[in-house]
């Protein structure tokens, strides 16, 4: 297990990581899931020992590995370039860390085969990494970090210089592949759609902070913090804040007041403490609808139960199958996603319905979450 | 802005390799391109998109037939003097000028006034919401903002015919694809220049464009809009190309009324049954195969009396994954796998079957969609 | 396993005995002498500022500086833009780069003593290709008696075995550039000029930095090619700082004036490559922000 405490990094009197405590246990995938520059690599730097940090420590199994150089670690990474010894033909480049590690040949032959057959690399050994397709070298810098069989793998951004059909299929394979290892496996991306497909567990970073850490489905349905939320929402969260008054929850500038029903449940689940609370509500794009696909939507019951939102239309993108429909609501830009195809003019007006157990609300000071809900359940 | 008329094109390197079948990057092409459309070229690294891009912009010359930009040929004209802009994978921007001279950059060039180069630099930071930037360093901005300058560039002629994009979404984060993506939508819309974008990404092709071309080993296989692509698509590549998961291709007969996947009937409609008919598929012995989307698949639990129903068809459910907005069900029909999206939330039945729509059921021989007026 | 990794210090530590005992230390002998003076037999008298005083007001000094601030400013004005020339005109692919790397290394590996002897022999008019080739055109050449032919042939050696430094710098900062830089450009329609001015220029500034530095201080301590191929003549008119320091120390032995002149030598040194590098990274800023000002 790789456990980091309180770990804090500063570069350039900026703090690149601050007060960062992870436990992370061999076997599972665990993914590190923010935007560039919110400390994805900085981490991995320390992790691996590239890295010194200020404070905090580190221990792999029980061990500190602070200071501990990296070449004397069991470990194995791979970057988001394809990197390979160019001189090298791809027999070489996977066996090259078994050779340093001086491996008798039989055992190289036996788990360069194995290697290369999980990968699909077979027919490719004797050729030279530039003779490759890319999807092809970073499988080579992938079988190479897999033939080490290190303790500790660090997979930053490995698929995103590569084709996006190309992206998924490897994607599908890779937890599979590294699974039998029993290491603990680190994996960094920049999209939340990636993330949720490779599942375990995923660490939300921003600006150097862990805003969560927790199972992937589990922060993405149940997100603590605004920016959580933010950081797992694509495409991204519609967020806007809300006003009491007259005895109701209003959206901050509005002038009608959300249904009875809707406020009293959003209300009634509010902690004690957070009842006084300026509030900021969050939806995702797909859990807004049309009127015409929300049932019984004629009937004023159903109505007075979901939050209406009005607002002009700002563009539409089709994908084929579904519709973003950006649109500006209350002066914020908020996007829809809806099934079909809903080719609305820019200007149009647009009415969605949200149902209030769909909705997140954030305290808008400090951008916790002031109401645990199950999410899509 | 102008049409382009690519007019019998095609491609082949000098150097190709002598021994292989096909001498040709690009395969020889017709294709005209209206005036004021957005396109998106869309298919893997390899597949002739780059070449093409390359050949309208003057960056290659085709090794056959000519390039017609509002009927004029322009085969033999340069990359400066064809009058196009482009962007791309990489920013290009100039450092040492500022956000508003790099912008002024091109007007400067073709030496014009500084009160007319002023009042277009102006018009174009509007348009690119960089407003209040005019001044700053374009060295010191993020990819993104750089990103909108070398649009930027291409936006502040007036004479430009067409502006090109080379993959410029690959270097942004994925919160600030969806402003940038969405911005040169608006621009798009307002503005109408002809624009041509390269990608292997199919979300912002689709989401770019009013028509996708669908690339693969340096052929054009269709040309549609997202709809078509997504609903109909006339070859087994684009099906599985396009969506994510893609297209659920499986071998298959035709029996004379259904296509049969492993003993198992999957009805067809009257329009496909009817071309099948016309092309003999029953017994021509040419290979079969019946494409559903993941989409169009409903999965139900051993509940719902399916017996009588013929789009209802057993499966084994081998997994289930959840993907948060909606789950992928992993499935077997015979001997073959295919998946179906499930909707968020909605409990996955553990005895299953299969709804298939046979207006969603496609039949392709030798990979082509089989259709009645094909 | 908390081990603290001192060894470090430890390889560094040679490195920095040797950088005292080689620097340092003669440094302070230097500006012992400096302020001291000498009749033999190791007897030294205290001075004072004295011989910087004599040094700052010698006319010999003030002439040696002269020449020698006139020789780095033309070398400056030729080797810069001729070797930024030629690195623009070198090829960037094919085989014909290695070929040029090769031709453009070779002046830069033959020892500085035998430039001077290859140019001194080579501007012979009685028997060197260059002088008695002129002298059979009829041109009057003569290195050896004339100060202008002396100072001609001193800047074209040094031309021939410096501009190659430069020309490499550039290339490197050129070939790192990438091509859609170009291709933008030419869309853009971008004149040649402007592709040098805009894309080329800010993308080889630090290494064209480094290359006027590197050019301005050895061409400043320039010594070994002019003693071979002048000595220093005809007259003095080819007798530069380091030439004229030379003859000071070894040849006349005043130690306490050549000690003196070489601090205020270093000092020039270091003062003028301070001011080439504040004066190139601001005039960068300098031109961003006036452009801004449109």
């Amino acid at each position: 297990m790789l456990r980091l405490a309180n770990i804090a990094r500063r570069v350039d009197s900026h703090n690149a990581l601050q007060d960062i405590s992870l436990e992370l246990k061999r076997g599972e995938l665990n993914i590190l899931l923010g935007p560039t520059l919110s400390g994805k690599t900085s981490l991995m730097r320390v992790m691996a020992g590239l890295d010194r940090p200020d404070s905090g420590e580190l221990t792999f199994d029980g061990e500190s590995v602070i200071g501990v150089p990296v070449q004397r670690r069991e470990l194995a990474m791979v970057y988001q370039q394809f990197i390979n010894y160019p001189s090298l033909s791809v027999y070489e480049n996977i066996a090259s860390p078994l050779r340093v590690a001086g491996l008798d040949k039989q055992e190289i032959e036996t788990r360069v085969a194995q290697a290369a057959q999980l990968l699909k690399l077979e027919p490719y050994l004797n050729r030279k990494p530039a003779n490759l397709s890319g999807g092809q070298q970073q499988r080579v810098a992938l079988a190479r970090a897999l033939v080490k069989r290190a303790s500790l793998v660090l997979l930053d951004e490995p698929l995103a210089n590569l084709d996006y059909k190309l992206r998924e299929e490897l994607r599908a394979e890779l937890p599979m592949l590294f699974a039998e290892l029993g290491a603990v496996l680190v994996y960094a991306t920049t999209e939340p759609s990636e993330a949720l497909v490779l599942g375990g567990k995923t660490a939300c970073l921003n600006r150097g902070r862990v805003e969560q850490f927790g199972p992937t489905l589990d922060l993405y349905r149940d997100p603590d913090t605004l920016m959580a939320a933010r950081l797992f929402s694509d495409p991204p969260l519609n967020s806007l804040a809300l006003s009491r008054g007259n005895g109701g929850l209003r959206f901050a500038g509005a002038e009608q007041a959300l249904p009875a029903a809707v406020t009293a449940e959003l209300v009634n689940a509010l902690p004690a403490d957070e009842v006084e609370s300026t509030l900021t509500l969050a939806v995702r794009g797909h859990h807004l609808r049309l009127g015409s696909d929300v049932a019984h939507a004629s009937e004023p019951s159903t109505r007075e139960s979901l939050i209406e939102i009005r607002g002009t239309v700002d563009v539409t993108e089709i994908t084929g199958s579904e519709s973003f429909v950006h649109f500006t609501f209350m002066g914020q830009p908020w996007v829809a996603l809806l099934d079909g195809i809903h080719a609305l003019p820019g200007g149009a007006a647009i009415t969605l319905y949200a149902r209030p157990h769909d909705c997140f609300l954030f305290n808008t000071q400090t951008g916790k979450r002031v109401r645990k809900l199950s999410g899509g359940e | 802005m102008a049409s382009i008329h690519l007019k019998n094109l095609g491609h082949r390197y000098a150097a190709y390799d002598a021994g292989s079948d096909n001498p040709y990057a690009l395969n020889p092409l017709d294709q005209v391109w209206e005036d004021g459309g957005a396109y998106a070229l869309l298919g893997p690294s390899g597949c002739g998109k780059t070449t093409l891009l390359n050949i309208i912009s003057g960056l290659l010359r085709p090794s056959e037939g000519r390039v017609l930009f509002d009927g004029e040929d322009v085969t033999d004209l340069s990359t400066e003097r064809r009058n196009i802009a482009q962007v791309f994978q990489f920013p290009v921007v100039y450092d040492t000028l500022t956000v508003a001279e790099n912008l002024a950059f091109p007007l400067r060039n073709r030496g014009m006034e500084s009160t007319t180069i002023e009042a277009r630099v102006a018009e174009t930071l509007t348009m690119l919401g960089l407003e209040g930037r005019a001044n700053e360093r374009a060295r010191s901005l993020n990819a993104d903002d750089k990103q909108k300058i070398s649009l930027g560039r291409g936006l502040v002629r007036t004479d430009v015919r067409a502006i090109l994009f080379d993959e410029p979404l690959t270097v942004i984060d994925p919160h600030l694809k969806w402003q940038l993506r969405t911005e040169l939508k608006k621009i798009h819309e307002r503005f109408s220049h002809t624009m041509i974008y390269v990608t292997h990404d199919q979300t912002e092709a689709l989401t770019f464009a009013d028509k996708v071309v669908v690339m693969n080993a340096g052929s054009i296989l269709q040309v549609g809009t997202p709809e078509q692509l997504f609903d109909r698509p006339r070859h087994t590549f684009v099906g599985t190309f396009i969506g994510s998961p893609g297209m659920n291709v499986l071998r298959c007969t035709f029996d004379g009324e259904a296509a049969v996947v492993d003993g198992v009937k999957l009805p067809l409609d009257e329009a496909t049954i009817k071309a099948a008919h016309a092309r003999g598929l029953a017994t021509s012995g040419v290979s079969l195969e019946v494409g559903v989307r993941p989409e169009s698949l409903l999965v139900v639990g051993a509940g719902v009396n399916t017996d009588d129903d013929p789009h209802y068809v057993r499966v084994d459910v081998l997994g289930v994954e959840d993907l948060g907005r909606h789950s992928l069900v992993r499935l077997r029909l015979g001997n073959q796998l295919l998946c179906a999206l499930h909707p968020e939330g909605a409990a996955i039945p553990e005895a299953a079957a299969l709804r298939f729509d046979p207006a969603r059921t496609l039949l392709y021989a030798n990979s082509l969609l089989v259709e009645a007026n094909g | 396993m908390k081990v603290q990794n001192n060894k470090a210090w430890l390889m560094v530590l040679p490195m920095l005995l040797l950088v005292a005992v080689s620097a340092i230390i003669p440094l302070m002998t230097v500006v012992n002498y400096s302020v001291q003076d000498t009749f033999g037999n190791n007897e030294f008298f205290w001075v004072g500022t004295e011989w910087f005083h004599e040094v700052l007001a010698s006319e010999r000094f003030h002439n040696a500086l002269q020449r020698t601030l006139l020789f780095s400013a033309l070398i400056l004005a030729i080797e810069i833009p001729l070797g930024i020339a030629i690195a623009l005109a070198m090829p960037r692919r094919g085989i014909a780069v290695s070929f040029c790397l090769v031709l453009m290394a070779l002046p830069l590996l033959i020892p500085w003593n035998v430039v001077g002897t290859i140019w001194q022999v080579f501007g012979r008019v009685d028997i060197g290709l260059l002088g008695h080739g002129l002298a059979s055109l009829g041109i009057d050449y003569n290195y050896t008696q004339n100060t202008f032919d002396a100072w001609v042939t001193l800047i074209i050696m040094d031309v021939w075995h410096w501009t190659s430094l430069v020309v490499l710098l550039c290339y490197s900062g050129l070939v790192s550039i990438p091509e859609v830089y170009y291709q933008a450009a030419r869309i853009d329609g971008a004149s040649r000029w402007a592709i040098f001015r805009f894309i080329q220029l800010p993308k080889i500034k630090r290494v064209l930095l480094i290359a006027v530095l590197l050019r301005f201080m050895d061409s400043f301590m320039i010594y070994t090619e002019p003693f071979v191929v002048t000595g220093g003549g005809p007259g003095n008119s080819t007798t530069f700082l380091s030439i004229d320091l030379v003859q000071m120390a070894v040849g006349q032995f005043d130690l306490g004036p050549a000690a003196a002149m070489s601090l205020i030598y270093f000092l020039i040194i270091l003062l003028l490559s301070w001011v080439f590098y504040t004066v190139m990274t601001s005039l960068d800023n300098d031109a961003a922000s006036e452009q801004g000002r449109h």
